[in-house]
């Protein structure tokens, strides 16, 4: 299984740490995520699942290691030019533009990947034209994905009039619309109910399958990383605890501890 | 078996499940949210004339200005002093607010160093088109060395500062609008053998537009220019904010991050709107100095900033419709409010109209008429008592021509008595202080003498001192839309907290 990876890895984080002021928040981690795989990232509360997504986007600066996308380190890199070269993230706390339509939500996460100049979008030039209608095109494909829950009317609905669920949805369809190699998604079944997580469960994976996309999945919800994973990464303290199958990861007597204490000493 | 009549009850009301069977779950599909456009709407007046105004179309709105804007000077604005007051300084008003409403609306940045880059591009209009140096270059190619001399402090201040955002931007430009009044009014450092910014005197002469050639004199022909000028910069900047830019400076107004990880880079992003709003400054800048024929360092001080703020506020942040409605209002009131108008009862039916108007839409209709009847009597009491105890001198004032019927309700001293005007104002600003402590029928009747005692005010002092009656008036529109529309008229609500 190794060997295989070796070459189709898309994401790899070598001896990567991240520490807040002494606390080590991410601590020499190793991960590899290969080509049209789910790797789910599991753990308990601060565990730094966020904090990896962050160090991923370049939110925040590793202290050490590198973060290579298709062989290019990532470090270092402007957030904004991260997401360019195909890396796209989902928030635990979503971070929609509320104040503009779900529409332009999709429309303007494809900043990235079209060129027309303001200069030229002033005078309407005939390209500039053909690359809105090519965003505007995208934008309908991107959201099409979500069957018609976010389809019809809502285009022209400012994103605050959302339900939850659907504001779970904008996000991933904001997030694919950077035409991402990668997508990161940070707890998408979070305040989601039964039936709307077996529904972004089937989502998640018809994404893979139809859509091509490589996933990093932070879930905290054992029925949705069990659905589609194909590997389970277990992290505590920063440090990967278990690394496998679901099944193996969530028999991992450490992730049991992990998540449940143990009433033997610690082993720190 | 006492349960059993309510059990057959829970069944029955799903019918809404089985109508959307055939589209899947009901859960999780927000029908209540498919709504929110016809609940949020308004009701009555205000709200069939808000969806009219929706239901129009951008580009019939922009022509319907150009068109109006085109057949005033034939029709409302016939005088040579009209067109030059309400028609050249409304839309220098627009052009400014045009310019400041892109960063400041669009992209969300506080920028209050505006007023400098209106002034720079002053100043190169001045400094090359005048007989101050004897440069006399045609306006084609000053004012595009305007736009520029706008331009690169802003793009210096942008860049020297990578996160300049937020608060800190607001105080570097309001640093950089101080230090330029300084620099232009008092360093006035010697090139050439005179001072280069002409000092407090300022620099006078300078040419009129003159494009390829073409002289810009008249006020017809300067006004005719700048519909021009402000349709084209409007319809540009229309433009620029329908496209990836735009939707880019939105995204990085709502959420910076957010933008940041979708792929955009918000600080260039940002420097470009401050560049932008301050190319815009430019332009209208030289503008102005070519119509006043001087550019003098006291015409861009935060006097200017203030109303150029109000006008883009009152129209509504980030709407490019609302920066004309904006400048139409502040500008008009600006020149109703002159001592030497050409319309010196104008700015009174204006007073009173919008009291009217304000006591009118008070519900229910029966509250109006006792407001109203309130308001008239304590008129007439209070001028009763004043003429009969304290004399003729106390009563006789004069109010203009026209408005004759005013002098036997509102009491206007003949002479100033001693601080019985500042008196008057004080005890204005304790009764609306007051009022709006009262609650029910109570602030009604309260109301009726306030509203005599504001127009005792008005008449008094407030019509005397044009100057500051002007920024008083800004303040309490201001105070009444943050109330009433906090997005201002045209603007669109936004829900920060959701």
């Amino acid at each position: 299984m190794a060997a295989a990876a070796e070459h189709t890895a898309l994401l790899e984080l070598n001896g990567l740490s991240m520490s807040f002021g002494g606390l080590n928040v991410i601590d020499n981690l190793d991960l590899v995520v290969n080509q049209s795989e789910i790797v789910s990232v599991i753990g308990p509360n601060g565990a730094g699942k966020t904090t990896l997504f962050n160090v991923i986007t370049g939110i925040y600066q590793p202290d050490a290691g590198e973060i290579l996308l298709g062989g290019q380190n990532l470090v270092g890199m402007a957030p904004h030019t991260i997401t360019r070269n195909g890396v796209a993230r989902t928030f635990q706390t979503l971070r929609l533009f509320l104040n503009m339509s779900v529409i332009e939500n999709v429309m303007a996460s494809q900043y990235g990947r079209t060129k027309v100049d303001v200069f030229r979008a002033m005078l309407r030039t005939p390209g500039m034209r053909r690359e809105e209608k090519e965003i505007k095109a995208r934008a309908e494909e991107k959201l099409s994905f979500f069957g018609q829950r976010l389809m019809g009317y809502r285009w022209n609905q400012p994103a605050y009039s959302l339900s939850y669920a659907n504001r779970r949805r904008l996000e991933i369809a904001r997030a694919m619309a950077t035409e991402p190699r990668i997508l990161l998604l940070d707890e998408p079944a979070a305040g989601m109910n039964p039936t709307e997580t077996h529904e972004i469960t089937e989502l998640i994976g018809k994404l893979r399958d139809e859509g091509g996309y490589t996933i990093l999945l932070i879930e905290h919800d054992m029925h949705v990383v069990e659905g589609i994973s194909d590997r389970v990464v277990a992290l505590d303290h920063g440090v990967k605890i278990a690394e496998g199958s679901f099944d193996s990861v969530a028999t991992d007597p450490r992730v049991v501890e992990a998540y449940l204490g143990t009433k033997a000493t610690s082993t720190k | 078996m006492s349960d059993t009549p309510d059990t057959p009850g829970p069944p029955e009301p799903p019918p809404e499940p089985q109508s959307s069977a055939e589209s899947g779950p009901k859960i999780g599909v927000d029908s209540w949210v498919a709504s929110h456009g016809g609940r949020s709407g308004r009701s009555g007046p205000i709200g069939s004339i808000s969806r009219a105004w929706e239901s129009i179309p951008d580009v019939a709105r922009f022509l319907a200005f150009v068109a109006i804007a085109l057949s005033l000077p034939f029709w409302l604005l016939k005088s040579e002093g009209d067109l030059f007051n309400f028609g050249l300084f409304t839309l220098l008003f627009i052009g400014m607010g045009l310019g400041l409403n892109v960063d400041v609306g669009f992209a969300g940045l506080l920028d209050l160093g505006y007023v400098a880059a209106f002034g720079i591009g002053g100043y190169a209009y001045a400094l090359l088109s005048s007989g101050y140096y004897g440069i006399h270059w045609p306006a084609e190619v000053v004012i595009p060395i305007a736009m520029l001399a706008a331009v690169i402090p802003a793009a210096v201040l942008g860049f020297s500062a990578r996160r300049l955002l937020g608060d800190y931007l607001a105080i570097v430009t309001l640093f950089f609008a101080e230090a330029f009044l300084v620099f232009t009014n008092v360093s006035n450092p010697t090139i050439f053998g005179k001072g280069i910014t002409g000092g407090a005197n300022g620099i006078p002469q300078a040419d009129p537009l003159t494009f390829f050639g073409y002289q810009l004199t008249s006020s017809k022909q300067l006004y005719f220019f700048l519909v021009g000028a402000v349709a084209l910069v409007a319809a540009a900047l229309y433009f620029a904010n329908q496209s990836r830019t735009g939707r880019a400076w939105r995204a990085s107004r709502e959420d910076p991050l957010a933008a940041e990880v979708m792929s955009i880079p918000v600080n260039r992003l940002k420097i470009l709107a401050f560049i932008f709003s301050w190319a815009v400054a430019g332009l209208f800048g030289a503008i102005y100095v070519a119509i006043l024929t001087s550019a003098v360092s006291t015409n861009y001080s935060i006097g200017l900033l203030i109303t150029i703020y109000a006008v883009i506020i009152l129209g509504g942040l980030g709407s490019i419709a609302g920066v004309f409605v904006g400048a139409i209002i502040i500008n008009c009131v600006f020149v109703f409010l002159e001592p030497q108008t050409d319309h010196p009862e104008a700015k009174r039916w204006i007073f009173y109209g919008v009291i009217i108007l304000l006591v009118a839409t008070l519900k229910p209709w029966y509250k109006a008429v006792v407001l109203c009847v309130g308001t008239i009597a304590s008129g007439f009491i209070v001028h009763a008592i004043v003429s009969a105890t304290a004399g003729s001198a106390w009563t006789s004032g004069k109010t203009v021509a026209g408005a004759g019927w005013l002098s036997h309700w509102v009491v206007i001293p003949k002479v100033s008595h001693g601080n019985v005007n500042n008196l008057l104002y004080i005890g204005l600003v304790v009764a609306v202080v007051l009022v709006a402590m009262l609650k029910g029928w109570w602030r009604i009747i309260a109301l009726g003498p306030t509203i005599y005692l504001a127009a005792v005010v008005w008449e008094n002092v407030l019509t005397e001192n044009p100057g500051v009656t002007a920024f008083i008036l800004f303040g309490a529109m201001l105070v009444g839309l943050m109330i009433k529309r906090p997005q201002g008229l045209l603007g669109t609500a936004r829900v920060e907290i959701v």
